[in-house]
């Protein structure tokens, strides 16, 4: 038994994962990032606590959307600060037959003995991670989202020794996550993984700005378009490209 | 076997009609992919140009191209017409209602005035002597019916709590089997129809032996009259047809000849498609035909149905907006052996979209099954997502009522193909009749007094013990003065608006059933929640009147997949269809219901007050039995596992069900959206849902097209609504905002 801080659910996600998923949106997240879409998740409090059988129960009612490849999605908030009860979760799924994706951005993540020893209980259950890259640059990293990378592209090696599989997610925000240089960056990064089954390019979008004004929190992006279709090919081209 | 039939397998249909017999011993069924289908023909390219300028010029003379002020219309009443003079060597499919194309017949028997107030609507004048023949020397149905009528019949027709009644226009809702025109050729339906005649009766003249025979009398003559329509166009009908052309052909008379009698709100073609793939596939086979022959055969017969008008007053469009003929026609499927019925035809059928665009018509109808082939389920979904053109339905729940042979007959109901014919009962609006339940029988608009003087709610807080059983006894009047008004009216129909053309395509024993109809579905769902689980109070006016309702603290709605409110729709739908079994139907028909509004629901929703779940007072209805706007707060599952609840069993009249997806939603790719599309309706349908409309696009789409509907772009954007589909830029302005309202599920990826 395990309970979880639970910001929402949504029965219908085919974005975040293979396949028909149910995302379980858990609550809290250390990092600030200037694009946020969901930051009424970065507050532990006022989340819905729900017991990890009770999640599944709810998950389970759309299994016949599944087909082949759909199951559940935890995403957040940041689902790795709460990793005792994440894993108790994806253990009982396990032993459903529930197909299991984690959302991260891999901020959480410590190389200490402690830390790795649960991480590794975690992936022993987790079928597929979803591994957001913010910025491939740590002093931008920082600016962008408060944190810098060390510790995330830590996590994408650590992943990558295990061969758990991954797919990495880059938000392009025109102007901040978009340059050249960067972009050859975390090509060449990716590249130097060996479990990357995917890498997505999420074009920025203001979907979520209005959450913002409501938290009574200031936008800071508020002048930067999103990103037309030509910038995503160009993008999507330089981060998925060969040496 | 006959020069026509060679090839042809089995022997129980050729001595005797059995077009289910035909089909199952001769069809191809096809697994592959759509990698066959063949790109339009240069006569398609320009015959769809030519009646695309046909188009653009109706729209820009208001929504009428050209009108008969002249002539009744008849199976024999026009010469041949064809989209363009010049160009009428190139339609390999031919024959027009009237003698022009789009110009629209005049068709008096359902009602004189309406016919009348169409024409004037639209700056045409009849011809004063159709007044006088259709007032003086001939009844028409719309009078038969007001001759007949109760005072509270008129009482609740005037308070809106009945609406659509088919009283002043045809009823529709019946589909000839035209397959058989092709098949046997009229000589051999008219001597089937003499045996009949013989058999009617043991010479005891009752009402009932006297009227079937002068019916089938009028059946005979109908098909005389095609062969005349045959002729009229240089073809002999009387024969079966040949190859697939003249197959097309034939069938094609055998519809035409019931749109040029009848102006049926629903003019169904029926399950035509697999049918027409034998006859294609043996003129493959013998290689008389081309794949690209094939196509053109099949995008001009569509063409065909995409031509179909009638005309239309005012009040009929505001309920049913956008010009609809419901020429709902079906692919896919499976038999009753268990094998998949797809053949290359239904491919040809949905590719008809992508050679001439997106169309509201022929409603495009798959009948769905999780195990239809993959490769047909993707490429349905595919048309989804480019076109928003097409329904789905569930066989897996309608194949064991109905048999593997039944049609749709209007927007989603199901009808035993040539076997069965359907009494169409339009809507009783059950959120107004919980308000008579408030209120005592009084309306909330007009303040009359239309239901029965029943002790209204007298305290300001309505306890849901107190409200349920009035609620009950209001539908069980309600049920019975609807029951009734619509056996009059169909008694009124029969005898003055007979469809004989249609019904001379039907066995002469047939099967009747008597579909009623809900409005309010999800309104009434929500309130009766509220006042089960939250605190909801009454406000009333200065004379005491309730006008609206404060309800406070949470309550469970429909559409969220919570047992709590999906419950009381079940009952709902359950004690309704009960109710309305009781009584007795015309014709000893068998009573359906279905939970489905078409565009209707903002119509209804006008003459609704407010609601205790919430909604506005004159607010839109959810349209069908989708959840309420706003309501939906777990997403798209959620709200079709809340569907997938209502027992088809008790609404085999349809249960509509109409979501809009973004297609960002759906996901990245074009390949993924199909993908995903197939996984929500395998899901959707296996756990036993009837019916879905699927739209694929954005929001930001459907405003811009509001705002300039001008562009070319969205000359054919078509989008499906309750029950059908239509071009965005023909809907009210009204129905418009509704739609875009509605847009829901564009979540935050």
């Amino acid at each position: 038994m395990a309970t979880l801080r639970v910001h929402s659910t949504e029965s219908f996600g085919s974005v975040d994962g293979p396949g028909i998923r149910f995302i379980i949106f858990l609550k809290g997240c250390a990092m600030r990032c200037q694009y946020c879409h969901n930051p009424d998740t970065w507050a532990k409090e006022g989340a819905e606590l729900i017991d990890s059988a009770d999640l599944l129960q709810q998950a389970l009612r759309y299994k016949a959307y599944w087909g082949e490849q759909g199951g559940i999605t935890v995403s957040g908030g940041e689902a790795l600060l709460q990793m005792e009860a994440l894993t108790e979760l994806f253990t009982q799924a396990r032993t459903l037959g529930i197909n299991t994706c984690l959302d991260t951005c891999g901020q959480p993540f410590r190389e200490s003995p402690a830390y790795i020893e649960k991480m590794d209980r975690l992936m022993a259950v987790t079928d597929l991670v979803l591994l957001d890259i913010k910025h491939i640059d740590s002093e931008a990293h920082k600016r962008l989202t408060g944190h810098p990378n060390e510790n995330i592209l830590a996590f994408a090696r650590y992943l990558s020794d295990r061969q758990v599989p991954v797919w990495i997610r880059h938000v392009l925000v025109p102007g901040i996550t978009d340059s050249e240089e960067q972009l050859t960056r975390l090509a060449a990064f990716i590249r130097s993984l060996s479990n990357v089954q995917k890498v997505e390019v999420l074009p920025y979008h203001t979907l979520g700005v209005f959450k913002w004004k409501e938290l009574g929190l200031t936008y800071e992006l508020d002048d930067i378009p999103t990103p037309t279709r030509e910038q995503i090919a160009r993008a999507e081209t330089i981060i998925n490209s060969k040496p | 076997m006959r020069q026509e039939w060679r090839g042809f397998k089995g022997t129980k249909w050729t001595d005797e009609v059995n077009i289910r017999e035909f089909i199952q011993n001769n069809y191809t069924a096809y697994d592959g992919d759509e990698s066959f289908l063949a790109a339009p023909t240069e006569a398609t390219n320009t015959l769809w140009g030519k009646l695309q300028e046909l188009q653009h010029e109706e729209r820009a003379k208001g929504g009428v191209l050209d009108m008969e002020t002249e002539v009744v219309s008849s199976i024999t009443a026009y010469g041949p017409g064809y989209i363009s003079e010049e160009l009428k060597d190139l339609e390999k499919v031919v024959g027009l209602q009237t003698d022009k194309p789009l110009k629209r017949a005049f068709m008096p028997y359902g009602g004189i005035k309406m016919a009348e107030q169409a024409c004037t609507t639209y700056g045409y004048t009849p011809n004063p002597e159709l007044h006088k023949i259709f007032t003086e020397y001939h009844k028409t149905h719309n009078e038969g019916v007001f001759d007949a009528y109760t005072d509270e019949m008129k009482l609740v027709r005037h308070n809106h709590i009945l609406t659509g009644l088919p009283d002043t226009y045809g009823r529709g809702r019946i589909v000839g089997d035209y397959r058989r025109v092709a098949l046997y050729g009229i000589d051999f339906l008219i001597a089937e129809k003499q045996k009949d005649l013989q058999f009617i009766g043991d010479g005891t003249m009752t009402e009932e032996v006297i009227r079937l025979r002068e019916e089938v009398s009028m059946q005979i003559k109908a098909l005389k009259q095609m062969k005349v329509l045959g002729n009229i166009y240089g073809f002999d009908i009387s024969q079966p047809a040949k190859n697939a052309r003249e197959a097309v052909q034939w069938l094609y008379l055998g519809y035409l000849s019931a749109i040029k009698t009848q102006n049926g709100a629903a003019m169904s073609v029926g399950r035509v498609s697999t049918f027409l793939d034998i006859y294609i596939q043996r003129d493959l086979q013998e290689g008389t035909l081309t794949e690209s022959e094939a196509q053109e055969l099949i995008d001009h017969l569509v063409m065909k149905f995409r031509m179909v008008k009638f005309a239309r007053i005012p009040s009929y469009n505001q309920l049913f907006s956008g010009d609809p003929v419901w020429a709902t026609l079906e692919v896919g499927g499976l038999g009753q052996d268990g094998r998949s019925m797809v053949t290359k035809n239904d491919f040809r059928f949905l590719h008809t979209l992508e050679n001439m665009g997106p169309s509201p018509e022929p409603n495009l109808t798959v009948l769905y099954s999780s195990r239809l082939p993959k490769t047909f389920k993707h490429y349905a979904a595919k048309i989804s997502v480019t076109t928003s053109s097409i329904q789905y339905e569930n066989d897996d729940v309608m194949r064991p009522v109905w048999g593997d042979d039944y049609s749709i007959c209007c927007c989603v109901s199901a009808t035993q193909t040539g076997k069965e014919m359907q009494f169409f009962g339009a809507r009783a609006n059950l959120a107004k009749c919980l308000l008579y339940a408030i209120n005592g029988g009084v309306d909330a608009k007009t303040r009359e007094q239309c239901g029965p003087a029943y002790r209204p709610i007298e305290g300001d807080e309505l306890k849901y013990e107190e409200f349920m059983p009035r609620f009950e006894a209001m539908m069980e009047w309600l049920a019975g003065v609807y029951v009734n008004t619509l056996n009059l009216i169909h008694y009124m129909h029969d005898k003055y608006f007979y469809e004989a053309a249609e019904l001379a395509l039907i066995d002469t024993d047939v099967r009747r059933t008597f579909a009623t109809g809900i409005a309010g579905f999800s309104h009434v769902v929500d309130s009766i929640s509220a006042i089960k689980y939250s605190k909801v109070t009454i406000v009333r006016d200065e004379t005491g009147f309730p006008v609206d309702f404060k309800t406070d603290g949470e309550f469970p709605r429909y559409g969220n997949d919570d047992d709590r409110a999906d419950e009381i729709a079940v009952w709902l739908l359950k004690t309704f269809m009960n109710m309305i079994k009781k009584h007795h139907t015309y014709r000893n028909s068998e009573p359906t219901t279905s939970i489905l509004t078409i565009t209707s629901n903002v119509v209804y929703g006008k003459y609704t007050a407010a609601m205790p779940d919430g909604r506005r007072a004159g607010a839109p209805l959810s349209p069908g039995a989708n959840p309420s706007y706003g309501a939906e707060k777990n997403g798209l599952l959620a709200s079709l596992n809340s569907l997938t609840k209502l027992p088809y069993e008790y609404a085999l009249d349809g249960i509509s069900n109409t979501q809009t997806i973004s297609p960002s939603a759906l996901g990245h790719t074009e390949e993924e959206q199909a993908n995903t599309l197939v996984n929500v309706m395998d899901g959707y349908f296996d756990k036993g849902a009837h019916h879905l409309n699927v739209n694929v696009f954005g929001v930001d789409k459907l405003i811009d097209a509001m705002e300039h509907p001008e562009k070319p772009e969205y000359a054919n954007f078509t989008i499906r609504v309750s029950g059908y589909a239509v071009k965005f830029i023909d809907l009210t302005r009204e129905q418009q905002e509704d739609v875009i309202a509605r847009q829901a599920h564009e979540r935050l990826a």
